[in-house]
């Protein structure tokens, strides 16, 4: 090894990292700024997840539980999106749920946009309860009666006072659970409302929790699972209705081939000093 | 016109805390506290509505049946203020007991009941299932789940069939750390992404509505 080739290593090891944030915010663009697109393969657990919905009679209902904040919203939104248009096309009810207080208004927005795209009727096709604190303890007592944690929906609406909700009191009411999930919530569905009370659940969680909760569909726990954009990517895909996650995918696969490229590079670095230091 | 404000208020926001890529400076500080700040009020607000006013106030209020029991829990976070008072902030592990009480309960049973028994009984598989494929994961999941127990056993020392047993769980356990690190990878990837989609779009409406 010559000493100009050292001389490049070592240069490397040392590259100022905001070149790297520089190209990595490049690949990521240019994808997103020319609409460039990539073939989406929907995997088994996403398929599962939407054949747990498409089986489900016209009538049935979904709660989804909406688990997230801004900081997650550009994984889970494009899931809520897209299982919510699936609902909606199959005439199922929904109802939303919100466990974390900022995820509120985020839930409602994305309720509210598709379900006027379907032309739904708020308190017939679909409500929103609202938050409440509790966690464990509201998912617990809801599988008595929700009305002993929600006396009324998001605006304060008695829950008798809707339509769709006068005969919906328990789990044994709703079809199936959909928690998207940025945290330790989805744990909770599953050791919980599942364990406990049999309910059929469906999780989508941003793609860090996505390897802890395989366990949970290799157990039959989990009925179908959606792992961060890529899984929203897939979903879209199997309701024909492409949007944020398909414009994401290309962005994303460039990216994962730069960051390969980098570790790749930073390898070979590393042992090229270290046969230097060798004195090899 | 207030889309348009709204919009570039956001945007400027996203950029703001960007340039902290490039290094610590007084708008990224200015937009991170604004954050902090915002976030501190709205969690506010909604623990007066959905908590003190929604589950307490207005069940009492209008004499909802079982409304009375609600005076426990309230004592118990009255109880809790009296941190702020050194002389008699002992009274407050009343209600930190209640909390952790209730709290380990729930987790034990959660965690036996919802996770411990599903997750072993899931690993009671057979090893021959008639299909190759299918026989191969069984397999590998009970190598992976053996040998990853055996790796955490430190009753002995690992030399012999022990230390080579676990070597293969170390596998394992390297194997789940990189899907992970992988899955982490692509997380912050999509976040980047819808950042960098909402500005771009951002752009377009702007160009759009001018």
């Amino acid at each position: 090894m010559n000493g100009e080739n050292i001389s490049f290593w070592e240069k490397l090891g040392k590259i100022d990292r905001r070149w790297i944030f520089l190209i990595i915010g490049l690949v990521v663009f240019i994808p997103i700024a020319f609409g460039l697109r990539m073939t989406v393969h929907v995997s088994p657990a996403v398929k599962s997840a939407y054949d747990t919905i498409n089986r489900l009679p016209e009538g049935s209902v979904v709660m989804i539980s909406i688990d997230y904040d801004a900081a997650s919203m550009p994984e889970l939104q494009p899931m809520l999106k897209a299982i919510l248009r699936h609902c909606f096309d199959k005439n199922l009810k929904v109802i939303l749920i919100n466990f974390w207080p900022l995820g509120l208004p985020i839930g409602n927005q994305g309720l509210e946009e598709v379900a006027k795209e379907y032309g739904k009727v708020y308190g017939v096709d679909y409500m929103n309860l609202g938050y409440r604190p509790g966690d464990i303890a509201v998912m617990l007592r809801m599988g008595t009666e929700i009305r002993s944690v929600f006396y009324g929906d998001i605006k304060g609406t008695p829950l008798d006072s809707l339509p769709m909700m006068k005969n919906i009191h328990n789990y044994d009411d709703i079809a199936v659970v959909v928690g998207l999930e940025a945290g330790s919530m989805g744990d909770y569905w599953v050791q919980y409302v599942n364990a406990r009370f049999k309910q059929d659940l469906i999780l989508g969680v941003t793609a860090v929790m996505a390897a802890g909760v395989y366990p949970y569909l290799q157990a039959g726990q989990i009925k179908g699972l959606i792992g961060g954009l890529k899984g929203a990517a897939e979903y879209e895909k199997l309701v024909n209705h492409p949007a944020f996650g398909h414009i994401g995918m290309a962005s994303q696969s460039w990216a994962h081939v730069a960051i390969i490229l980098f570790i790749i590079l930073g390898n070979i670095g590393y042992f090229m000093e270290r046969r230097r230091k060798r004195g090899l | 016109m207030i889309e348009a404000l709204g919009i570039w208020v956001a945007a400027g926001l996203t950029l703001a805390i960007m340039s902290f890529l490039y290094g610590d400076n007084p708008i990224y500080k200015f937009a991170e506290h604004l954050y902090v700040g915002y976030s501190a009020g709205y969690w506010l607000i909604y623990t007066w509505h959905f908590t003190i006013k929604l589950m307490v106030i207005q069940p009492i209020a209008e004499k909802q049946p079982g409304a009375i029991f609600l005076v426990i829990p309230l004592f118990f976070g009255v109880l809790m203020l009296t941190r702020w008072f050194p002389r008699i902030a002992w009274i407050s592990r009343w209600s930190i007991a209640f909390t952790v009480g209730i709290g380990a309960g729930l987790t034990l049973t959660g965690a036996i009941h919802g996770y411990i028994i599903p997750q072993v009984k899931a690993t009671i598989l057979p090893l021959w299932t008639g299909n190759g494929f299918s026989s191969f994961n069984n397999l590998v999941i009970v190598i992976g789940v053996l040998t990853t127990l055996i790796y955490f056993f430190f009753s002995r020392p690992h030399t012999g069939v022990l230390g080579k047993t676990s070597k293969v769980g170390i596998l394992f356990i390297m194997i789940a750390f990189g899907a992970s690190f992988g899955y982490t990878v692509m997380a912050r990837i999509s976040l980047l992404i819808g950042r960098l989609d909402f500005l771009w779009s951002s752009i377009l409406k702007l160009v759009h509505f001018f």
